[in-house]
């Protein structure tokens, strides 16, 4: 791989942002009111929740991780659509640059939106809300690792489809993350979960992450093993991903819609 | 030989876009490549960008098959510009060259891109986005881009088509001054005649994904008995069977 190329498409979308302060604030708009919305219930649920008595910021900690995971994905998709809406996207593929450059840059850069979005609104979490996503300490880096690796992997999923059925496939770019959100047990232990379902959820590396968030706030108790399992799942479905990926673009170069893409 | 096209055929789910053809065109000479809307101009292109996987058939550069190069090493070698395909609009034009020279891995970066929009007279826009432009300065932006990594082959579909007659005539003076100064094998795909009897060295005639006729500009007028080349263009296009 040639990290020049990687730094030329991150530039790309590094100054789609520059250029535009309305496209900042879009970024920053959607997790910050997220984290109201979620820093309130919180303060309601550990005020009058058995369960969540002993531990400030459960569900908003919860929550932030969670729109980790959704902005991660989303600043993917975002990103590959971009070139279609910008009928871009005959100039790239015809650039020699390798698909492989183009998922990383993507991957690399995916990160940078991410945290223009979310770091303000974890910012503003701390005063308001006496919250703060650090107090998991180091395994934090590990769960934000797996998040992001999951993240990138519902994007490539997810672009795999805008490349084999063409722009059409936007709006399940939209619903792909809420699909898997009950899956996830963001907000809740996987016990109420249905046994059949609780099987499917194991295979997700959601479970193990917000299993290991709550175990750390709630009970001060890290188990690696379960940091570690859920990265390897996660790495698992990044690699799978990738593969949909490179499967979707040779499909699509069969197909001749790479030719048309964004007409 | 230059580039040889060997039995090229694309077959798409239920229709046969380019159904045999063969062609080549000598290293740096200009071909026009003509026929009817759907005729498979766009997808013989594709299939030369690597955008699309031919059904059957060979390509071939330098006598050798193009799949046997590297992606990025043969694409490096080309590039294309067509008004149908733009550049991200929300970046400044400058901020397009830049990205699309950092791509082709262009040496000496800001010196050339200060060379091709100094030729090309988009300077005076080259900090507006490119969305902003009209279809004149747009068109000569593409051009901009797809001159940028100086390409041994170009591939140009329709470079003039929406513009009013003074940036056309401009483009076509440009591109012919480019050649005669530039080592560069240029393919033309264009509807516009007198602007393919100016640019081209010879053309490619098309029709149903078929190649009907080739030859040079003045050889296709008189083998059809017709004063100009775009009577003879309305006689291929028109007639029933294929010539």
């Amino acid at each position: 791989m040639n990290y020049k190329k990687i730094y030329a498409l991150g530039l790309r979308h590094i100054y789609l942002i520059m250029n535009s302060f309305p496209r900042v604030l879009d970024l920053i708009y959607w997790p910050t009111v997220q984290i109201f919305l979620w820093g309130f219930i919180s303060k309601f649920f550990t005020l009058s929740s058995e369960y969540y008595s002993n531990t400030v910021g459960v569900i908003l900690t919860a929550a932030i991780l969670y729109d980790f995971l959704f902005r991660a994905s989303i600043s993917f998709n975002m990103m590959f659509l971009e070139e279609i809406w910008s009928r871009n996207f005959t100039n790239l593929f015809i650039a020699p640059i390798k698909i492989s450059e183009i998922i990383a840059a993507l991957t690399l850069t995916a990160i940078l939106r991410t945290l223009i979005g979310l770091v303000p609104a974890v910012i503003i979490a701390i005063p308001l809300f006496g919250v703060s996503v650090l107090k998991l300490g180091i395994p934090l880096i590990f769960l934000l690792i797996s998040l992001y690796l999951f993240g990138i992997t519902l994007g490539l999923l997810v672009t795999s489809g805008l490349l084999r059925y063409g722009p059409s496939f936007e709006n399940i770019a939209w619903a792909s993350l809420f699909f898997l959100a009950p899956l996830g047990c963001i907000y809740y232990p996987i016990e109420i979960l249905p046994n059949f379902l609780q099987i499917i959820a194991k295979g997700l590396p959601l479970v193990h992450i917000f299993e290991e968030m709550r175990s750390i706030l709630i009970n001060n108790y890290v188990n690696y093993a379960n940091i570690l399992k859920s990265i390897s799942i996660s790495m698992v479905y990044f690699v799978f991903g990738v593969i949909v990926f490179y499967i979707s673009y040779f499909g699509a170069k069969k197909r001749g819609t790479l030719i048309n893409m964004g007409e | 030989m230059f580039i040889e096209i060997k039995n090229l055929t694309k077959f798409y789910a239920n229709y046969l876009a380019v159904n045999n053809i063969n062609f080549h065109i000598e290293q740096y000479k200009t071909v026009g490549l003509l026929g009817p809307n759907g005729c498979g101009k766009t997808t013989t292109i594709g299939m030369m960008l690597g955008l699309v996987t031919p059904s059957n058939g060979e390509i071939i550069i330098e006598k050798k098959n193009i799949n046997s190069f590297k992606r990025d090493q043969i694409l490096k070698r080309f590039n294309f510009a067509s008004p149908y395909v733009e550049l991200p609009k929300k970046l400044t034009v400058r901020q397009n060259l830049e990205i699309y020279g950092r791509f082709y891995g262009v040496d000496n970066l800001s010196n050339r891109i200060n060379e091709i929009s100094g030729d090309l007279d988009i300077k005076n826009f080259f900090e507006r986005k490119t969305g902003e432009l009209s279809s004149g300065q747009k068109n000569r932006v593409s051009l901009a881009k797809s001159l940028i990594n100086k390409p041994e082959i170009l591939l140009l579909d329709e470079p003039t088509a929406s513009l009013d007659p003074d940036i056309g005539d401009f483009i076509r003076g440009y591109i012919e001054n480019y050649k005669s100064k530039n080592k560069i094998t240029i393919l033309l795909a264009s509807h516009n005649m007198s602007e393919v009897e100016r640019l081209c060295d010879s053309v490619i005639m098309m029709k149903k994904g078929k190649i009907i006729d080739n030859g040079t500009c003045e050889s296709l007028i008189k083998k059809h008995g017709r004063n100009n080349l775009e009577e003879t263009f309305l006689k291929l296009a028109r007639s029933k069977d294929e010539l």
